[in-house]
């Protein structure tokens, strides 16, 4: 069968597609990139939102990323079950297009954060995460200033209740958010955000503090594999 | 030609770090009397024709799409001269 396909969108402003576009590529997967003009989502088999800065954070984090081209591609194709997951940057566009509950704000110490983070997979049941054992604690590095996950009690509940978070902090919260989340799905399970990334820890030989974040990677190839 | 004045406020119950930030500077710098401070934004447009009904529910659209993320965020809107 021919290599599964990722799409890594590109915004301007993005950071982190390059490195997305190797992980994918490492564990085998094509990385296909995608650019936030087009209309094209290119018929991939998954998309990657990136992190960085996109259109410069300018009104809020993701808030006009959310509204480029490509999203109205994206929006229907991840409503009707398309893998989609977005670290930092890409989780927070995620929020801003309601693809996923809630919101990222600014961290509660008003500092940048970029450390080695430890959390805890609590959900293995998404698209992106079925490659970990439930409950698996893994090292992957954060680096955000608007990272503080918020909702409202009701949906904070319903996260909780409908095991909607899929990875918590451990040993410290970076950045204030609620419930420590450092990561939630949707219903469906295919979309997911996290603030932490993945893609910047599949390598030993760049620094990186674990290999972790290729579960995610492997996640999503088993998954079409399986389909 | 009519000013429209959206101001956008993080909702009561989203915690502000940066107006709690100001609120502790100002002893410092020698302000008394302020118990609690939240930042917000401040959105002036500048319409095309007069502010009337249907204009201010266009603007009230473009708050609730665009300017305000009504998850954690109120916003409201008035005219100036």
């Amino acid at each position: 069968m021919s290599a599964a396909r990722v799409g890594v969108v590109t915004f301007p402003g993005t950071l982190d597609d390059q490195d997305a576009a190797r992980a994918v590529h490492l564990v085998g997967a094509q990385a296909v990139p995608l650019w936030h003009a087009d209309h094209d989502l290119k018929g991939v088999d998954a998309v990657f939102l990136p992190g960085g800065f996109s259109y410069g954070d300018y009104l809020r984090c993701g808030a006009i990323s959310r509204f480029a081209p490509i999203m109205d591609e994206l929006i229907p194709a991840a409503g009707a079950g398309l893998p989609v997951i977005g670290t930092c940057n890409g989780f927070q566009i995620l929020c801003e297009a309601h693809l996923l509950p809630g919101a990222l704000t600014r961290n509660a110490s008003l500092h940048y954060v970029c450390r080695d983070q430890r959390v805890r997979i609590e959900q293995t049941a998404t698209a992106w995460t079925n490659a970990f054992d439930q409950g698996q604690e893994i090292v992957l590095p954060v680096k955000h200033g608007e990272g503080r996950y918020v909702a409202s009690d009701e949906t904070l509940a319903a996260l909780e209740a409908g095991g909607h978070v899929v990875v918590r902090y451990v040993g410290g919260n970076p950045n204030g958010s609620l419930n420590g989340i450092a990561g939630i799905r949707n219903e469906a399970g295919n979309v997911v955000g996290l603030m932490p990334h993945p893609e910047h820890a599949v390598e030993e030989l760049v620094g990186a503090p674990s290999t972790d974040g290729l579960g995610f990677f492997t996640s999503i190839l088993k998954n079409l594999v399986d389909a | 030609m009519a000013r429209v004045i959206v101001d956008v406020m993080l909702k009561p119950e989203i915690l502000d770090p940066q107006g709690q930030a100001i609120a502790r500077a100002l002893p410092r710098l020698g302000f008394s009397g302020v118990g609690a401070v939240r930042q917000g934004k401040r959105f002036e447009l500048e319409l095309e024709g007069p502010a009337d009904e249907a204009a201010l529910a266009e603007v009230r659209k473009m708050a609730e799409t665009l300017l305000a993320n009504t998850v954690i965020e109120d916003y409201t809107v008035r005219v100036t001269e």
